[in-house]
């Protein structure tokens, strides 16, 4: 598998396909991507569990946050890591233990760690690294196009609207055909 | 479309950016001529003013028919973002205003279009910004003049009016060892032409107003992101890699990544010089883009048979026109230039300023106004308009010597447009 380039079709479906996320290394500082990417993933209607454990108890952007994978009440769809590359292996092992297993491991813009990436491969987790997931809905809603940024997406249907705003796009209409 | 195939110029020039409108199904890019928007509740609010959701709040800051003309530009020169504003002298103004400090230089080719030589040299000075003005064909020249303060260069890839074309790879290649970002003014050639950011450029910024638009109705600006840049190197840019007061401590290039250059432009820039597009001129720039790769092969191709009739005409002296082989910088334009060396260039008439003034009195077709870039032709004698408060000498270092005419050549039929220089040459001829 190609970490440098994963096609649209395979972010969307994942995107998709999983409901609830932890956010490890989340932040309570509303400057921090670490804090708004919960904050966004929230409002997009994924149940978002911020962990960490200087936190734990408590909530970030309306979501209470814990103090480990493990110690998530419910089973968790995909991991998103805030975390340096190096901190990605060992949260991919405590991942690995989680009873069901994600179903997908997302790394962000920055973090990258090809051994953590094969070992949850072999377990048949889904990988997505040096991404961000708000960036990614984003640009596969036209939402980021809000912001003039190329979202590399041609479409000649409607973009969705997405829950009650006016200010909210969702993934469905720019699927691409099989 | 699948995801591994990737779409030709001419289908991103209609699509990118562009789908039927979600609440009405509108397919035509609708005129959003509203100053505000509304949020969908406090929350909401909150978010779109802290940068953490993408969203419209006020025409100053963006507006979603300027967003789709942004995106479109972004996909048409490979850039990952790109900010349109009022003009392009507003796309510099900002640029310099993200990149610079007071105290700051930045080295800038001698060629440029003179407005932009105005505004580094005179505006420039009062927010204590130094451009540093260099021979464009004179890499070394480029070289010698970095310094510590040096943030930024510029060039364009195509110069106005001389026809002259940048070795962009050459320039962005001292730019990357200075560590500074290229910026490229890719107004002539147009990303149909030229797309700078192949060659290395890291920042491109166009009058909209010119070919994009092409129809001589709108004026407007952009900034594209190449993203390409490594904007957290210690202390040099400090709107992109420290804290923002006014964005609760928010990192700008750490939180936006390889668009954080485009989004620091808009945050920052636009939000407080207030330079932005009106929705209608971005509407309407949106339509011409739509049609940028047929008029420019044309005006390049009629470009190129008015400059061979003019190049073998008795009364003509010398032409400068990149696409004509023996011009000095036809093997440049051949590299950066394939499809065609623009539509702007200028020629000497024989018989000086009399001439001048003649041929440019006598055209019926050419429209003789201080524009480029429109689908008519145009002519100016700068002589007399644009250089006339220049000394002789100063009109001549600047490319305005007496005998200088520039055309910027339209879509029209290219006989008609030769047949009407014809005989305002033969007028001036006589005279």
């Amino acid at each position: 598998m190609d970490h440098d380039h994963y096609a649209d079709n395979y972010i969307r479906d994942l995107l998709d396909e999983v409901k609830t996320i932890a956010v490890v290394g989340a932040s309570a500082n509303a400057a921090r991507p670490s804090f708004f990417v919960v904050r966004y993933l929230a409002q997009k209607g994924y149940d978002v569990y911020p962990v960490n454990p200087g936190h734990a108890g408590k909530q970030i952007a309306g979501c209470m946050t814990y103090a480990s994978l493990g110690a998530v009440p419910v089973a968790i769809d995909m991991v998103d890591i805030f975390r340096n590359s190096e901190a990605a292996l060992g949260v991919v092992q405590d991942a690995l233990a989680l009873q069901p297993l994600p179903k997908a491991i997302w790394m962000q813009l920055g973090v990258r760690n090809d051994e953590a990436a094969a070992l949850a491969q072999e377990h048949g987790i889904k990988i997505v690294m040096n991404r961000c997931p708000k960036i990614e809905f984003g640009r596969l809603s036209g939402e980021i196009g809000w912001v003039g940024v190329n979202s590399r997406v041609l479409s000649s249907k409607r973009a969705t609207l997405h829950g009650k705003g006016f200010q909210q796009l969702g993934l469905a209409s720019r699927r691409d055909k099989p | 479309m699948t995801s591994d195939h990737q779409p030709g110029f001419s289908t991103l020039a209609i699509h990118a950016g562009a789908q039927p409108d979600p609440t009405t199904g509108a397919r035509v890019t609708p005129i959003y001529q509203s100053t505000g928007f509304v949020f969908d509740d406090v929350e909401h609010a909150a978010a779109l003013f802290g940068l953490q959701s993408f969203g419209n709040i006020y025409t100053r800051i963006g507006n979603p028919t300027q967003a789709v003309l942004e995106e479109r530009v972004a996909a048409l020169e490979g850039g990952t973002a790109c900010l349109a504003v009022a003009s392009g002298h507003a796309a510099q103004l900002i640029v310099f205003h993200t990149l610079m400090e007071p105290g700051d230089e930045f080295i800038a080719a001698r060629q440029l279009y003179g407005g932009s030589v105005n505004q580094f040299t005179h505006s420039f000075k009062k927010f204590g910004w130094t451009a540093k003005f260099v021979d464009m064909d004179d890499i070394s020249a480029f070289e010698k003049a970095v310094t510590p303060r040096t943030k930024a260069i510029f060039i364009e890839s195509l110069a106005n009016p001389g026809g002259r074309v940048s070795d962009i790879a050459a320039i962005a290649a001292v730019a990357k060892r200075a560590g500074v970002p290229l910026i490229v003014d890719n107004t002539m050639a147009t990303p149909y032409l030229c797309r700078p950011i192949e060659h290395g450029a890291n920042i491109v910024v166009h009058s909209l107003t010119k070919f994009m638009g092409g129809h001589g109705n709108s004026l407007g600006g952009a900034i594209v992101d190449a993203g390409n840049f490594d904007w957290s190197r210690e202390g040099r840019y400090p709107a992109l890699c420290e804290p923002r007061p006014d964005y609760s401590g928010m990192v700008l290039h750490e939180t936006f990544g390889n668009f954080a250059f485009a989004i620091a432009c808009r945050v920052l820039g636009l939000r407080d010089l207030g330079p932005c597009i009106s929705p209608f001129n971005a509407f309407q720039i949106l339509t011409g883009i739509e049609t940028l790769p047929l008029r420019m092969q044309r005006h390049c191709d009629n470009a190129l048979k008015v400059a061979n009739y003019l190049s073998q005409h008795g009364e003509v002296e010398w032409v400068n026109y990149a696409g004509l082989p023996g011009d000095r910088h036809h093997g440049l334009a051949q590299t950066y230039l394939p499809k065609g060396a623009g539509a702007v260039f200028t020629f000497g008439v024989k018989g000086g300023y009399e001439a001048g003034v003649a041929v440019v009195s006598n055209v019926k077709l050419f429209s003789h106004l201080a524009n480029i870039g429109d689908t008519r032709s145009l002519i100016i004698h700068p002589a007399s308009t644009t250089h006339r408060q220049l000394s002789d000498a100063a009109k001549k270092s600047a490319g305005a010597g007496p005998e200088v005419i520039r055309l910027s050549v339209g879509i029209e039929d290219a006989d008609d447009l030769i047949a009407d220089l014809a005989q305002a040459l033969a007028v001036a001829a006589k005279a």
